[in-house]
């Protein structure tokens, strides 16, 4: 034990004495701002993003289908993902809702929750939606059955045996099934819809879920114009209140959601990385985007 | 609210004032939109409790009141065989939550079955006291071993309520365990009826062997009392045929109740499409561990009171066959209906019973023939048959 070790240890305990004295508002014996507490659970997207991934790298055998790839997503910003076959889209949403686990990379969802933490099912509860590029829906329930089962609240096994409608959830069901245009269906067998109706049904069971952010796996997939148009008209009024992350194949949509705010960002992906980043025209301008994906 | 965009309010008039739109509206005015369908067979339900009622009423009645050689009595044979198919009709329903609700296919519930049946042999085994051949404390077959003392898990076994306790826990527990790995493999679908049946066919070998004391290959038989009450004694075979009966009765409303409540809605959800459950925020590990781990006591349940019914328990019950029979009579009356497995025990049973005496020989290939038959023309069985003559225009 020299003296100058000696010393040193004196001077920690000191200033360890001083930040423990030292109540809220003070940090050190400074006077200090406010801090933010951070609630477990509880989304903080105090620093802008919702969704900030950091060289996020899966392969499948040696195959990379993700390479590095960061990503963040502002709070209440409506980000359409494009790019072409395998360019990885579907392999990032499994990332992101904890389908796939990464070899590399760190995901958080706010500054605060580490999303490659929880499964799949922590990681809905907490307020990340997804739809499947395939409708999936409760085939043999009744779309009201399905909207049902969508409602937040405990998940728990005893909740669900005692559960009973209350008044206020029956109109929430009401309000979703007028947004989804399915209130003339409510108590017809899911699986009877058509394949636009499950799309909008699923589309239901998300908002319904209230989720902070919302990921759509190509939601228009199989749906007539008018629908399509419909279903835009519902992903633009969203924008503000949810975060969404649109990953589409059809340029017609893309432009659909992106026409009246040019300052809505479309990201490329291809071969696992982002390619570019901008808004619909920027990208559409971008010469390595015309020549992978839609020079073709 | 919140959540709800301003299309909500700018398109169609949202519900909850006085909308006429509302597939129910009628029913109640102004509120309560759609309203939730009555769960399916609202009065096969109660045709069922009226039958399986009356039947804990007759049969007692004809069998004991009416003096044999009256046309109507009813031979002790046929009471016999009516508890025992009630007790598989437990087993058919616990079979058809978790394969007709929950999707998930057990080929092993058997082994709940005998594990019950094995518990409650137990019981009954040291219930014969000194009257056995031997005229020894011990069961005969330990005797025939040239055991001196009772193995350690016989310990408790001259319990009646501890043996209730094992009925439900031994059951109970293997299938909480065996659930637990299962699910959270996320094992499905055919491996997982494969695992079942691997699990029911090691259980049988270790029940074959002696030196496990379970009476290896002949099992438990030679019963004499139950709780000191002899139980060849017509009252007490009447109460055990009764008590069967409300059983029966008493878990077919707990499926109900189950099946109506969210429970049994996640449960189908899970059926239909289990990521999207997860998805939504649920646990699908929880509610399948629940319902399989119910599925397994009801199993055990049905096991203990066959026993004492049938007078012996043997490892042929957790033979594979067996367990791929409970499977058959819920096919064949009808997945995610509750009367279906009831239905589907009875009538194949029932048919068994009457191949059994008629023509023995061809009982295995009418067996095969009707599985066939009803996977190809009748996939929601005879209750989907009765349905459909009932509603002809509502496709299937």
């Amino acid at each position: 034990m020299t003296p100058d070790l000696m010393d040193a240890g004196t001077r920690r305990r000191e200033a360890y004495a001083l930040r423990h004295r030292a109540g809220p508002g003070e940090s050190g014996g400074r006077q200090a701002s406010w801090g933010r507490v951070v609630e477990p659970g509880a989304v903080d997207t105090a620093h802008g993003p919702i969704l900030y991934l950091d060289e996020i790298t899966v392969s499948f055998d040696g195959f990379k289908a993700l390479d590095e790839l960061s990503l963040w997503i502002g709070a209440g910003e409506l980000r359409c993902i494009i790019g072409p076959n395998g360019a990885g889209k579907t392999t990032l949403m499994d990332v992101i809702t904890g389908k796939t686990r990464p070899d590399a990379g760190k995901a958080f969802f706010g500054s605060t929750i580490d999303l490659l933490r929880l499964s799949e099912n922590d990681i809905a509860s907490i307020g990340i939606g997804r739809k499947f590029q395939k409708p999936t829906v409760f085939e043999h329930l009744s779309v009201f059955q399905n909207l049902e089962l969508a409602l937040q609240g405990d998940r728990g096994v005893r909740a669900a045996l005692f559960f009973s409608l209350s008044g206020e959830q029956l109109d929430r069901i009401g309000e979703t099934l007028a947004l989804i245009h399915l209130e003339e269906h409510a108590q017809r067998t899911a699986g009877l819809l058509s394949h636009g109706q499950k799309q909008w049904l699923e589309i239901g069971m998300l908002l319904m879920q209230d989720p902070k952010l919302l990921l759509l796996d190509e939601p228009v997939a199989g749906m007539t114009d008018e629908e399509t148009e419909r279903t835009a008209e519902l992903f633009r009024s969203l924008q503000g209140r949810h975060s969404l992350v649109v990953v589409e194949h059809d340029m017609s949509f893309i432009h659909a959601l992106t026409h009246d705010d040019p300052a809505r960002k479309v990201t490329v992906l291809h071969e696992g990385r982002v390619l570019a980043e901008g808004s619909l025209a920027e990208v559409q301008a971008n010469a390595k985007v015309v020549e992978v994906y839609l020079g073709r | 609210m919140s959540a709800i965009p301003e299309v909500a309010r700018t398109l169609p008039p949202p519900l909850g004032e006085g909308r006429g739109g509302g597939p129910r509206a009628d029913e109640a005015p102004g509120r309560r939109p759609p309203s939730r369908p009555s769960p399916r067979g609202g009065r096969a339900t109660w045709w069922v409790m009226v039958a399986l009622l009356a039947i804990c009423v007759l049969a007692p009645l004809l069998n004991l009141a009416v003096p044999a050689g009256h046309p109507l009595h009813l031979s002790d044979y046929a009471v016999a065989l009516i508890g025992k198919i009630m007790c598989y009709a437990i087993a058919a329903l616990a079979m058809d939550l978790i394969w007709g609700y929950t999707g998930i296919l057990s080929l092993g519930h058997g082994v709940f079955f005998a594990l019950g049946g094995y518990a409650m042999g137990m019981y009954l085994m040291r219930q014969i006291g000194r009257d056995g051949n031997y005229q020894s404390e011990l069961p005969d077959f330990m005797v025939f071993l040239d055991w001196k003392a009772l193995p350690w898990h016989w310990s408790l076994s001259d319990s009646f309520a501890a043996t209730l306790v094992f009925i439900v826990a031994v059951p109970g527990l293997l299938a909480f365990v065996f659930g637990w790995f299962a699910f959270r493999s996320r094992i499905k679908g055919v491996y997982f009826s494969i695992i079942t049946q691997a699990l029911t066919y090691a259980a049988m070998l270790l029940f074959f062997r002696n030196e496990t004391g379970f009476g290896g290959n002949n099992g438990f038989t030679d019963f004499k009392r139950i709780l000191g009450i002899p139980i060849a004694q017509p009252a007490t075979r009447m109460a055990l045929f009764v008590l069967t009966g409300l059983t029966l009765v008493g878990f077919f409303l707990l499926a109900r109740w189950i099946v109506a409540s969210k429970f049994g809605r996640v449960l189908q959800a899970i059926r239909d499409a289990e990521s999207r459950v997860m998805f939504t925020g649920y646990d699908p590990l929880r509610y399948k561990l629940a319902v399989w781990t119910l599925s397994a006591v009801m199993c055990g349940i049905a096991g203990a009171l066959y026993v004492p019914q049938v007078g012996i328990i043997n490892p042929g019950e957790m033979s594979p066959a067996a367990s791929i029979e409970i499977a058959i009579w819920t096919a064949v009356g009808g997945r995610a209906s509750l009367v279906g497995p009831i239905l589907g025990a009875f009538f194949v049973n029932g048919a068994k019973s009457w191949f059994t005496q008629v023509m023995p020989e061809f009982w295995l290939y009418f067996l095969g023939a009707l599985f066939i038959a009803v996977t190809l023309f009748l996939p929601n069985g005879i209750v989907g048959l009765l349905r459909r003559r009932a509603k002809p225009e509502e496709p299937a």
